[in-house]
This record gives C-alpha cells, sequence and structure tokens, in this order.
C-alpha cells in the first residue's frame, strides 16, 4: 500500500537524521504531538523555527562583525538560538551553539567566528533536510486526505 | 459547592520564545486543558488583572477585571525562567505577593539546571521545576497541583489567611496550622518530584550533586 511506503520512507529519513545526530528525541516527541486534529504541526514547528534560526544568525553576524563586539548581546541571542535547537530537538545545531557561548564566555572573536561558521554550517544542512522532511509529510497528508474523500464518496483529488 | 465535572481547566503560559509557546500550548491542549499564551511576564500580569499601584508598595497589588470586564479564572500558571524583563521568578514573586492571585499554581520551566535557581524557585512557591524541553510527563504532573489548590480553597477558613501572610520559608519547623503542614510536605513532594525527575530516561546530562535543604 503507497501510504506505508510513504510513511516508511518517512521514518526511514527521519531515523538518519538521528543516525548522524542530526536530530534528538525531542524530535520524536514533536512528531508525537501530530495528529488528525493537527496535522501540519511538525511543519509549522519546522517554519518557526527556521524562521527564528535564519533571523537569530543574521544578528549573531552583526554583533560579530562590529569592531567592539557585543558578547553579552551575543550571549543572549546564542541562548535563544540554543533554546529553539534543544525545543525542535536539532541536536547538532545545539552543541554548536553551546560552543559559541563559550567563546563568547571567553571574549574570543575568533573562537567565535569559527563556532559561527559551524551554526551555519549545521543550519545549513539541517534545513535542507527539513525541506526534504516537510515535502514527504506533505506528500503523506495529501494522500491521506485524499483517501479520506475517496472514502467519503467524493471524487478523488490526485496527486 | 461541589467539584465542577470535567469542566476545562484553565493554564496560562508565559514564555518569550515563540516555538516553545508553540509546544507547550500543543502539550496543554492535548491535555484537554484551556490554553492562552503570552510572551512576557507582565503580559501574563495584565491578563491576570495585575495592577500595580504607582508607589510600588507590594502589599498594594489589587485585581481588576481585566478589559473585557470578565474576571479571568486561570488555574494554573506555568512560565520560562529567563525572559528579557521580568524573569519568571520575578513573576512568580509578584503573584505570591498578590493576596487574590498567590493561591495560583505557579510552575517554572527553564533550559539550564541550575539548582540554586531550581530552590530559589521552590522556596519562593513555586509547585514544580521543569526542565526544557517539556514533555507529557511533566504535563501530566499538572493536575493534581491544580486540584489541591481547589480543595484547599474549599477548606480554607478566613483566620488562617493572616497566617499565611506572615508563612517564612516553609522550612520551619514551629507549631503549623494545616495550611502551613500541607505547604510543607508539598514541598517535600516537590523537591522529590525533582529528584525523580532526574530519571535515566532523559538523555540530557543531568546535575546530580543537588543538595536539598531537608526540613
Amino acid at each position: 500500500m503507497a501510504l506505508a511506503a510513504l510513511k516508511a520512507q518517512l521514518n526511514g529519513f527521519v531515523k538518519s537524521m538521528h543516525d548522524e545526530g542530526m536530530l534528538d528525541s525531542q524530535f520524536t516527541q514533536i512528531q508525537a504531538l501530530q495528529d488528525e486534529s493537527n496535522p501540519n504541526f511538525v511543519a509549522e514547528v519546522i517554519s518557526l523555527f527556521c524562521d527564528d534560526a535564519k533571523r537569530i544568525i543574521t544578528e549573531l553576524h552583526k554583533y560579530l562583525d562590529q569592531p567592539d563586539v557585543d558578547y553579552h548581546k551575543l550571549d543572549a541571542y546564542v541562548h535563544q538560538l540554543k533554546g529553539s535547537s534543544s525545543s525542535i530537538g536539532a541536536q547538532r545545531m545545539k552543541l554548536a551553539c553551546v560552543d559559541l557561548r563559550q567563546a563568547s564566555d571567553e571574549k574570543n572573536k575568533e573562537r567565535c567566528l569559527q563556532a559561527l561558521n559551524k551554526i551555519m554550517y549545521e543550519y545549513c544542512l539541517l534545513q535542507n533536510k527539513f525541506q526534504t522532511l516537510v515535502q514527504m509529510e506533505k506528500r503523506i497528508f495529501a494522500y491521506e486526505s485524499n483517501q479520506q474523500l475517496k472514502e467519503s464518496g467524493y471524487a478523488g483529488v490526485s496527486t | 459547592m461541589g467539584m465542577a465535572a470535567e469542566s476545562q481547566f484553565h493554564v496560562l503560559a508565559v514564555d518569550d520564545s515563540l516555538i516553545d509557546r508553540k509546544l507547550i500550548e500543543r502539550l496543554l491542549k492535548n491535555s484537554s486543558f484551556q490554553v492562552t499564551t503570552v510572551d512576557s511576564g507582565s503580559k501574563a500580569l495584565e491578563f491576570l488583572g495585575l495592577l500595580e499601584d504607582d508607589q510600588s508598595n507590594r502589599n498594594q497589588l489589587s485585581v481588576s477585571p481585566n478589559n473585557n470586564n470578565q474576571v479571568v479564572e486561570v488555574n494554573l500558571i506555568i512560565t520560562d525562567y529567563c525572559m528579557p524583563g521580568m524573569t519568571g521568578y520575578d513573576l512568580l514573586k509578584k503573584i505570591k505577593e498578590s493576596s487574590s492571585l498567590r493561591d495560583i499554581p505557579v510552575v517554572i520551566m527553564s533550559s539550564e539546571n541550575v539548582p540554586s535557581r531550581i530552590n530559589r524557585c521552590l522556596d519562593e512557591g513555586a509547585e514544580e521545576f521543569f526542565l526544557k524541553p517539556v514533555r507529557v510527563s511533566d504535563v501530566n504532573k499538572l493536575k493534581p497541583h491544580i486540584m489541591k489548590t481547589k480543595s484547599k480553597d474549599h477548606q480554607k477558613p478566613e483566620n488562617e489567611e493572616k497566617q499565611e501572610e506572615e508563612e517564612a520559608a516553609p522550612k520551619t519547623k514551629e507549631v503549623q496550622s494545616p495550611q502551613q503542614q500541607q505547604q510543607q510536605s508539598s514541598n517535600n513532594n516537590k523537591r522529590k518530584t525533582m529528584e525523580e525527575g532526574l530519571s535515566p530516561d532523559r538523555t540530557r546530562p543531568r546535575y546530580n550533586g543537588l543538595t536539598v535543604v531537608s526540613n
């Protein structure tokens, strides 16, 4: 059955992200919060996270670009990003944030720049994978909606 | 007045992070709570109808109906600790200083496992301290606190109110009113809950050297 195959594909994909350390058990918790009454929950959370991450990474760049870095402000932003990463289960992002926080504590600009690069790298990877994941979710949702329409006697929606 | 059967409990969730607000809202709604989320402590106080007197005398905090002229009933407040401006701890203090709001159970959430912070919040009267990210198992701990408060409301005679105002940190072992005993045993439970919360199924590193002040 096609739906089972789609779901297996999604599960396999998520598992690989877990295996690579990109996601931790918190992401599983988020998936568990999705149900028929909230079929887009995962996609919505991912979207919020990505918007947040982009915004914060931009700010981090801005602060690190200053000749006189405001490490206090920097730390506040990293704290936010670390929190969001933790809430969505983005393990490697979270760890990259910890690195930046340490570098910021040491007021070591060079290390901060390296750490920020790492954050950006992890974010790029993660965002790419999330895009794929959300596409898979959409396909499953479309399939399930189509099934429901068929079962209630309406014309099927072609996917 | 008996306990209303299955009427929804209303939780006010306070967090400056949009993602966390979304998560806590879903967690709470999945547990059949009615949920209001706000992004700051001051908005929370506004929602609760708490207006501060200009003299900033904390005993003059009074409750007014909110803008809709409806008295808002909130059965539990769950708040993040780290927020710009008013922290969760500040919010907790203001709530506990208010004669009309102090009986609302307050739960604190934090992404950081700092024992002194945890103790400070519990001492100030927080019912629980959850480490973020908050899980379903945490949310399952909320209803008992609401139920406990509701039954306390029915029992409390008026002359106990003065005693509660003078209540010191609930570690003292003097002659205690039933209220103080209840508060103290619930503090013991809180600390136990906190320690139990450090269970191996959670994958984050936990602080194991927590010093619990025994009563």
